[in-house]
């Protein structure tokens, strides 16, 4: 490779929806955040190990977060660090709320617009939404090629990504040019755990926000010295967006009516006949005492 | 999530201990690191904190990854392939984990990608990862080869070899033989220094080598022709590279099965010598020992953790006569038993983790530097202590991680007895914790010195002499009346004593015990009046519990012990 990739992963801070206790919603059907513990959204994880995997196979390559939403977002930066990122970008602005998924991926597609990245590596959809919308958005807005669905990046060679997609019947392989948008399925390898290095190492990261927070001077000398404790922070002016475009100005989803659904079948799963899934089934099984 | 640190408050509680800041300041040297390396602490609470961000990292992965497959691995186990060991699948799913997760190399100095952490967060992750699966804890908690090259190898053997465990590279300890189990000064396998090719050359063969086919290999050898004895042994170093070591077999096991453990045929394979010869056995394998009875402690209270778990979630959810079997007051009192036995073990294995901490601390440090006087005697003292609290931990803590599990058992009734739950499982790796590393019998002959030469006794006073909360004052008083007539007791088999050292021997057991029962005692106790936390009640509870059941195993003892006389003894000896 000529040049060193740059990839930007887009993650998104979410309500954890998979344990969810009584006071998960409120009276009005929406989600009381409050009461979930906010996380790295499932799937964005997925698209993370992506990234970290080419990483890995072309030596430096740089991977940033890129992340919408209040100060504590800052967290799943953080965790993206924690897990092999170089650092990240947090896209914070009171103009920014109330955003549906259309002027989210304006919003995104502006910062993405700065980063110049090769390729964009993004999550199939978040567990509070559902829509899977805001990747192929993005995509769409800066007239880039867009592969979803995506299991493995199998390589980058000779100025095309070579990716393999679950589609209804088995997997797809394509080739792209790039830049390029992938967003990536739950089925793809799960992220690698946190590294201690790691972990120690980008602990004091703070955005300029968190950083008026700190009490102790020798952290702030700290985060001051060491560049990469520093998450950049950009509003609407630092991304030259539009704010008519924004916040509930640029959103035409209006919610009309929620309601709560109550699941009769369980989660169809299906199988090949391959090794490997069925030592992951006899796995299950034999876990849930179902056999053994 | 689950995370095996986070839900253990106990655990966290011994992190925080008042002596961590000393170990934390020996160990980190004024925070001389912190502007060199970048994940280096700046100061005492930053340090804290990466112990217990990185145990939580642990914690994550052995409730997700290690747990889960704990069952699977113990079913398929490993296998031998082209005299190389296979290990099972799940064994190599948990150790990548561990390995991605840059936790390997824990203790080890950072010039060496190492995170140098103390002994107590190196043993807290070696307990949570035998509560997830004690047969994966051996191959973790085999770093300790790792840490006795540090030790004692020069530094031209510790650049070789240490860079590579962070990367997960694993390690043996090749001591044993068929002629040579707890002799170990029996030992035969052979080292010859070969000219042509300028270096030492193994020959012979090892039995019962946990993790045998390790890439890093410490191997006891006898280096002085026509010696017999430890004078003779030296210790070496063999990388897997040379291929000169062939895996025979693998036993089958009772427990433990995940950790392959494997007959060695060594043929003309090449190795480097630790440190000075002829100190093999009598130094290094001494020092290693010690460490790995110090992980025998870790993993014997981790197993106990998740037996007292399982029985614990068992006896909520199982009805019988229309009510939860937790109700009832005899699985009650066997629940309260048990967890006051876990909490006996936890606070035993850390308070001797920190004597070990201290006086390693020191070792490292007058490697670089000679000693004050004043930390050339600390470091004598507190070597002292780690000597005399290690055997007195593995045997307490591996005897009780063998009541614990059969008692999980017997709390699941039936059930227990199935493969269907993971109690039969945790009885089985529980077998082995006071066998190996030296059985629970040998730990007795270590101990007994601490007996007669009046360490135990000078800590008990020394606990004594501590403040208590008054509320407690009762148990106070039952300890030190449990101190006196502990006295009373080694001065009774003392005095009958003779020359031959046999009638020592044979009260040796209760003498140690009794001393056991007195000092685990004091810390639960200081435990129950110290701690501002919500976990008080358990270290009340556990602490009367304990306390009450030790003065009436010390009264049985020192009854049995007046009851019996020198004379007595041919009675015992009528099988030979």
């Amino acid at each position: 490779m000529k040049q060193p990739l740059k990839i930007v992963v887009l993650a998104k801070q979410v309500p954890d929806t998979r344990n969810v206790g009584k006071d998960a919603m409120k009276e009005d059907g929406t989600v009381n955040r409050a009461a979930l513990p906010a996380i790295f959204n499932p799937e964005d994880l997925n698209a993370l190990e992506q990234a970290l995997i080419v990483k890995d196979k072309y030596p430096g390559t740089t991977v940033t977060i890129l992340t919408m939403g209040p100060s504590r977002a800052a967290d799943i930066i953080r965790e993206g660090m924690f897990r092999g990122a170089d650092g990240g970008v947090l896209l914070t602005d009171r103009k920014f709320a109330g955003s549906d998924t259309l002027a989210t991926s304006y919003a995104l597609s502006c910062a993405v617009k700065k980063l110049s990245p090769d390729i964009i590596i993004a999550g199939r959809q978040a567990i509070d939404g559902d829509t899977a919308q805001v990747g192929p958005q993005v995509a769409e807005k800066l007239g880039i090629p867009q592969v979803t669905y995506a299991e493995d990046i199998e390589k980058v060679e000779g100025g095309e990504v070579y990716i393999k997609r679950r589609i209804e019947n088995g997997v797809e392989q394509v080739v792209s040019t790039y830049p390029m948008l992938i967003t990536v399925n739950a089925s793809a390898p799960e992220c690698r755990p946190r590294n201690a290095k790691l972990v120690m190492k980008y602990k004091h990261a703070k955005t300029a926000t968190e950083k008026q927070e700190i009490e102790n001077d020798y952290f702030s000398d700290l985060c001051n010295a060491r560049p990469y404790l520093s998450i950049p922070e950009w509003g609407v002016t630092d991304v030259d967006a539009d704010v008519a475009n924004l916040g509930l100005s640029g959103s035409p989803t209006k919610v009309k009516k929620i309601e709560n659904i109550v699941f009769q079948a369980k989660e169809a799963k299906r199988l090949t006949a391959s090794d490997e899934d069925i030592s992951g089934l006899m796995k299950e099984l034999i876990a849930s005492h179902t056999i053994g | 999530m689950a995370n095996f640190f986070l839900d253990n408050k106990d655990m966290q509680y011994h992190l925080k201990h008042p002596l961590m800041k000393k170990i934390v300041a020996l160990k980190e040297k004024n925070f001389e690191e912190k502007d060199k390396c970048d994940y280096a602490p700046v100061d005492y609470e930053d340090a804290m904190d990466n112990y217990h961000r990185v145990l939580e990292i642990i914690g994550e992965i052995c409730a997700d990854v290690i747990a889960p497959n704990a069952e699977w691995v113990d079913k398929e186990g490993p296998r031998v392939e082209n005299d190389r060991v296979i290990y099972a699948p799940g064994t190599v799913i948990n150790h990548e984990a561990l390995t991605k997760a840059g936790v390997y190399g824990i203790s080890l100095p950072r010039k060496w990608g190492g995170l140098n952490f103390p002994i107590v967060p190196y043993v807290m992750s070696c307990e949570l990862i035998s509560r997830a699966d004690a047969g994966f804890g051996n191959i973790w908690g085999l770093q300790d080869c790792a840490e006795t090259l540090h030790e004692f190898a020069s530094d031209e053997i510790n650049d070789e070899y240490l860079p590579r465990i962070q990367h997960g590279d694993t390690c043996a300890m090749d001591l044993t033989e068929p002629d040579a189990g707890s002799d170990l000064q029996s030992v035969m396998l052979k080292a010859h220094w070969d000219e042509k090719q300028g270096t030492w050359l193994l020959n012979g063969v090892k039995r019962f080598i946990t993790n045998g086919d390790a890439d890093i290999s410490l191997v006891l050898a006898r280096s002085e022709e026509g010696t017999k004895d430890a004078r003779g042994l030296s210790l070496f170093v063999y990388d897997k590279k040379h291929y000169a070591v062939k895996v025979r077999r693998i036993e089958h096991k009772l427990g433990i099965i995940g950790s392959p453990t494997c007959e060695l045929v060594f043929t003309n394979a090449p190795a480097k010598l630790v440190g000075d010869r002829k100190m093999g056995l009598i130094r290094y394998v001494m020092a290693l020992m010690n460490s790995a009875r110090l992980g025998i402690g870790a993993q014997s209270t981790g197993i106990s953790e998740a037996a007292y778990q399982e029985a614990l979630k068992y006896a909520k959810e199982r009805e019988q006569f229309g009510k939860p079997i937790i109700a009832f007051a005899p699985v009650a009192e066997m629940l309260t038993d048990m967890k006051a036995k876990v909490l006996a073990s936890r606070a035993m294995l850390y308070e001797t983790a920190r004597f070990v901490d201290v006086y390693k601390a020191y070792y490292h440090l007058s490697k670089e530097r000679k000693l004050e006087k004043a930390e050339r005697d600390e470091m004598k003292e507190y070597n002292r202590l780690a000597d005399a609290y290690t055997p007195l931990l593995k045997l307490f803590s591996s005897e009780y991680c063998n009541q614990i599990t059969y008692d999980a058992i017997q709390i699941h009734g039936g059930s227990g007895y199935m493969k269907d739950y993971p109690v039969e499982r945790l009885a089985r790796d529980a077998r082995i914790t006071n066998i190996y590393e030296g059985t629970s019998q040998l730990q007795v002959v270590a101990a007994i010195k601490a007996v007669t030469t009046g360490v135990y006794l000078a800590k008990m006073k020394e606990y004594e002499a501590d403040t208590y909360d008054a509320e407690l004052g009762a148990l106070h008083k039952m300890l030190v009346a449990m101190t006196a007539e502990y006295e009373e007791a080694v001065k009774y088999v003392t005095e009958r004593e003779g020359n031959d050292g046999e009638y020592l021997d044979f009260h040796a057991r209760r003498l140690v015990e009794m001393a056991g029962h007195i000092i685990i005692g004091y810390l639960l106790l200081r435990q129950a009046s110290d701690c501002g936390c919500p976990c008080c009640d358990d270290y009340r509870i556990s602490a009367t519990v304990y306390i009450k059941a030790g003065n009436a195993k010390n009264k049985a003892h020192s009854e049995y012990i007046k009851s019996n006389s020198p004379e007595d003894m041919g009675m015992f000896k009528a099988n030979e």
